[in-house]
């Protein structure tokens, strides 16, 4: 297929692995985090870490849009979608992220009326369907669905539409990387800047990663070349002793981002002076509320939400997952009591999910795959 | 963790007093860290007796998981109704029972139909519900004979579809030579179901001396497909207009009865032979691992898939081995068969796309190992509810 299978070349791949292993220095650790979660997805899909020397370790970031999402959020939209007469749409990704009391997918079971869209415009169309009923839109994701959810509501204001409202949870990734690099568990060599993103943001936000702290940044496309190329991009700087930021998913990325689309966001959102993030906590100006002259599409002031804070269970270690400081089955609980049809944590929900991914794609033998690879290129060519 | 938050908490508990558990491999101080792989392993080999535990229904109430043909519909069928009809002819759950009957060996299956939209691009509900229940019947090694078909109809529902569905049936059967010999019609009230169910039953004669079955799978034994997968699923997804996505495809509903006769002449040995429908190939593959305690190494650049459905595939972010088939046959067949096996599916017109996609292996026992056609490995896993578009 065009498009797809240039960026998954074998060959190429092998090539890439070759350069990036004779960068290695003799016993030097690599870490990098790939911020986003679809980075982590294509990883583990594509089996990408079979192409890394032991020395390039890669450590899973926050960019995981349901993962951030912490346990009383879900338990307010639960309650939101619960209000007589409200019909909430979600994307599909949300529906079995668990909340106290369960996922969607146990209140839509429940009798409450929770539908999946794939585009929050698809919540004006059910609007104008039921214009007797109040549509709220459970809206998540960084600012690479903001946009959407930005657009949605000022057609909504243009049509006039009075049943329609937002559930804003969209959040921003630079406070959360901001967040990483001052944690004192965690020690990164470099950052695969996320991407999708970026097509929204553009480059310049990542500088003060490079000039501040002196680590790396090289913002990636989400196929397995993509990512490869970048982690040699990383190895290329380090070696070097350069700290930049630079961009590998030039195809996709403009520098200075899509400001058609950041005005849509600044036109309908502001910042919140602080949100909680799932295991990390309260994190300052981290997420995007209904701005003023919207207030009538703002659920939150539309409909009473309980807006109780509701702890992880104790033994979910999501917290330390996202910030990269455990791997997913370093977690207590990993595969045994939480599991992709059990979650407990919200790593473990969407496929973007670091332990998602490790559960469903990467919990194999290590040892074997290695001696099977060896095995297989040892043979005859 | 509040106060109440049922399953979590019951989770939790059994977790912690499960006589698996043990702490996680934590170094005691002074003494070397194992290495990173061998305490990866330690927490692997945990888990994979997790799994190997009985499965329970932890829902208080049925979600569309349940249907999904995953995880969900696996604890289900096991915990729910294995548990409740236990007995010899419904343990190995294949695809049909096979029983003895004064001296004749039988097939007996039943599915159910409530495909939406009713009516797609290569079929419809009444071709899908003849077709099903004569593959659930050959891929056991049965002759397929007489099907039953039964109806749920909501008031107001057009006669002229019902017409439609029928004629259909009706083709199906004569295509697959097959009698429909009994049947039911009940009508609900608008808003009490969704147009029209159908369900239908069949019986078959297996004459075959073979004992067919994925337990019987062994290593180096070869998997083979008869055709390109995900055809009938992203049909119908497209078909239900809420995609916004065009694509020819059309499903690939048709009774494998032929195809199956003309592999099990040529290939007598076969092993074991599943029709991938809910779930997509995927499934069988962690059915036949399962049942097995096998190993099962495919090779993603093997896999026949058709340009279309790959395309719609990665716009939706969904993996083409988990999408349903209606028409596809997976067998298992000793690895010095395949060739033969190929030939003989390719002979067929159902089956000239047919290819071998993996061998089954000793290693790793339970888990399906797919080569990427990046050149990297991973597992594929039973899918999790239903597959869903990822949001970004």
């Amino acid at each position: 297929m065009r498009f797809v299978d240039e960026f998954r070349d074998a060959d190429k791949a092998h090539a890439l692995a070759a350069k990036i292993a004779a960068l290695c220095e003799p016993g030097r650790e690599y870490k990098f985090m790939e911020v986003c979660g679809g980075h982590t997805h294509t990883i583990y899909k594509h089996g990408l870490e079979d192409y890394l020397p032991e020395q390039v370790v890669l450590v899973h970031g926050p960019g995981c849009p349901v993962c951030v999402i912490p346990m009383g959020r879900v338990d307010d939209a639960v309650a939101l979608a619960s209000e007589p007469g409200v019909i909430m749409t979600s994307f599909g990704d949300m529906m079995r992220v668990p909340g106290s009391h369960g996922s969607f997918f146990d209140a839509k079971a429940a009798g409450t009326d929770i539908r999946m869209v794939y585009s929050p415009l698809d919540s004006l169309k059910i609007a104008r369907q039921n214009p007797d009923r109040q549509v709220v839109f459970m809206a998540i994701g960084f600012e690479t669905t903001a946009p959407s959810t930005a657009v949605t509501m000022l057609r909504a204001a243009a049509e006039g539409l009075a049943n329609f409202s937002v559930f804003c949870n969209h959040v921003t990734i630079i406070p959360a990387i901001k967040a990483i690099l001052d944690s004192p568990d965690l020690r990164l060599d470099g950052f695969i800047g996320p991407g999708h993103v970026s097509t929204v943001i553009g480059c310049r936000p990542y500088e003060f990663i490079a000039r501040d702290y002196g680590k790396p940044v090289v913002v990636a496309g989400f196929e397995p070349l993509d990512i490869l190329q970048s982690i040699y991009m990383l190895m290329v700087q380090l070696s070097r002793g350069r700290s930049e930021v630079e961009n590998q998913y030039s195809r996709v990325v403009p520098w200075d981002g899509n400001l058609v689309a950041l005005k849509a966001i600044g036109e309908t959102m502001e910042l919140r002076p602080y949100f909680e993030w799932r295991g990390l906590g309260f994190i300052s100006h981290s997420a995007l509320a209904v701005r003023q002259p919207f207030a009538a599409m703002d659920a939150e002031r539309r409909f009473s939400v309980p807006g109780v804070r509701v702890a992880d269970p104790k033994a979910c270690q999501c917290g330390e997952v996202l910030k990269g400081v455990l791997k997913p089955w370093e977690c207590k609980v990993f595969g045994t009591a939480c599991t992709p049809e059990t979650p407990i944590g919200t790593c473990m929900v969407s496929p973007e999910g670091a332990c998602a991914a490790y559960y469903n794609y990467g919990r194999m033998n290590r040892h074997r795959v290695a001696e099977a690879a060896s095995a297989h290129s040892a043979g005859p060519a | 963790m509040s106060a109440g938050s049922g399953w979590i908490s019951d989770a939790l508990r059994e977790h912690e007093q499960g006589h698996d558990h043990g702490e996680r491999p934590e170094m005691p101080a002074g003494r070397t860290e194992l290495p990173v792989t061998d305490r990866e392993q330690q927490v692997l080999d945990r888990i994979g007796r997790a799994r190997r535990r009985r499965p329970r229904v932890r829902e208080e109430r049925i979600t569309m998981s349940h249907g999904a043909g995953g995880k969900a519909t696996q604890s289900l069928i096991e915990a729910v109704f294995l548990d409740a009809f236990r007995n010899p002819l419904l343990e190995p759950l294949e695809d049909a029972a096979s029983l003895s009957v004064g001296g004749a060996r039988l097939a007996l299956t039943t599915d159910s139909y409530v495909v939406s939209p009713l009516f797609f691009p290569g079929g419809n509900i009444g071709d899908l519900a003849v077709n099903g229940t004569v593959n659930d019947l050959s891929v056991s090694g049965a002759t397929p004979l007489y099907l039953t078909a039964g109806f749920i109809l909501e008031e107001g529902f057009p006669v002229a579809d019902l017409e439609r569905v029928v004629s259909s049936m009706r083709d199906a059967a004569m295509a697959a030579g097959v009698s429909i010999v009994t049947g039911d019609t009940k009508v609900v009230q608008r808003g009490k179901a969704d147009g029209c169910y159908v369900n239908t039953a069949g019986v078959g004669i297996i004459a075959v001396d073979a004992l067919l079955g994925v337990a019987h799978a062994q290593p180096g034994d070869a998997i083979v497909v008869s055709g390109p997968v995900g055809d009938h699923g992203i049909t119908v997804m497209l078909a239900r207009g809420e995609l916004d996505i065009e694509a020819d495809v059309s499903s690939d509903t048709a009774p494998l009865n032929g195809l199956i006769a003309q592999l099990l002449d040529a290939v007598p040995d076969v092993r074991a032979m599943r029709d991938a429908t809910r779930g997509g190939v995927a499934t069988i593959l962690n059915e036949i691992a399962r049942a097995a305690d096998v190993g099962v190494l495919v090779s993603e650049d093997a896999i026949p898939v058709r340009a279309e459905v790959r395309g719609a595939c990665e716009l939706l972010g969904i993996d083409p081995m988990y999408v349903a088939c209606e028409g596809r046959l997976v067998a298992v067949v000793p690895g010095d068969s395949a060739d033969a096996a190929v030939k003989a599916l390719r002979s067929h017109p159902l089956g000239a796309e047919a290819a071998v996609i993996g061998a089954v292996a000793a290693d790793q026992p339970g888990i399906v190992q797919l080569k990427t056609s990046f050149g990297g490995t991973r597992i594929v896993d039973l899918l999790v509810g239903d597959p869903l578009p990822r949001i970004c």
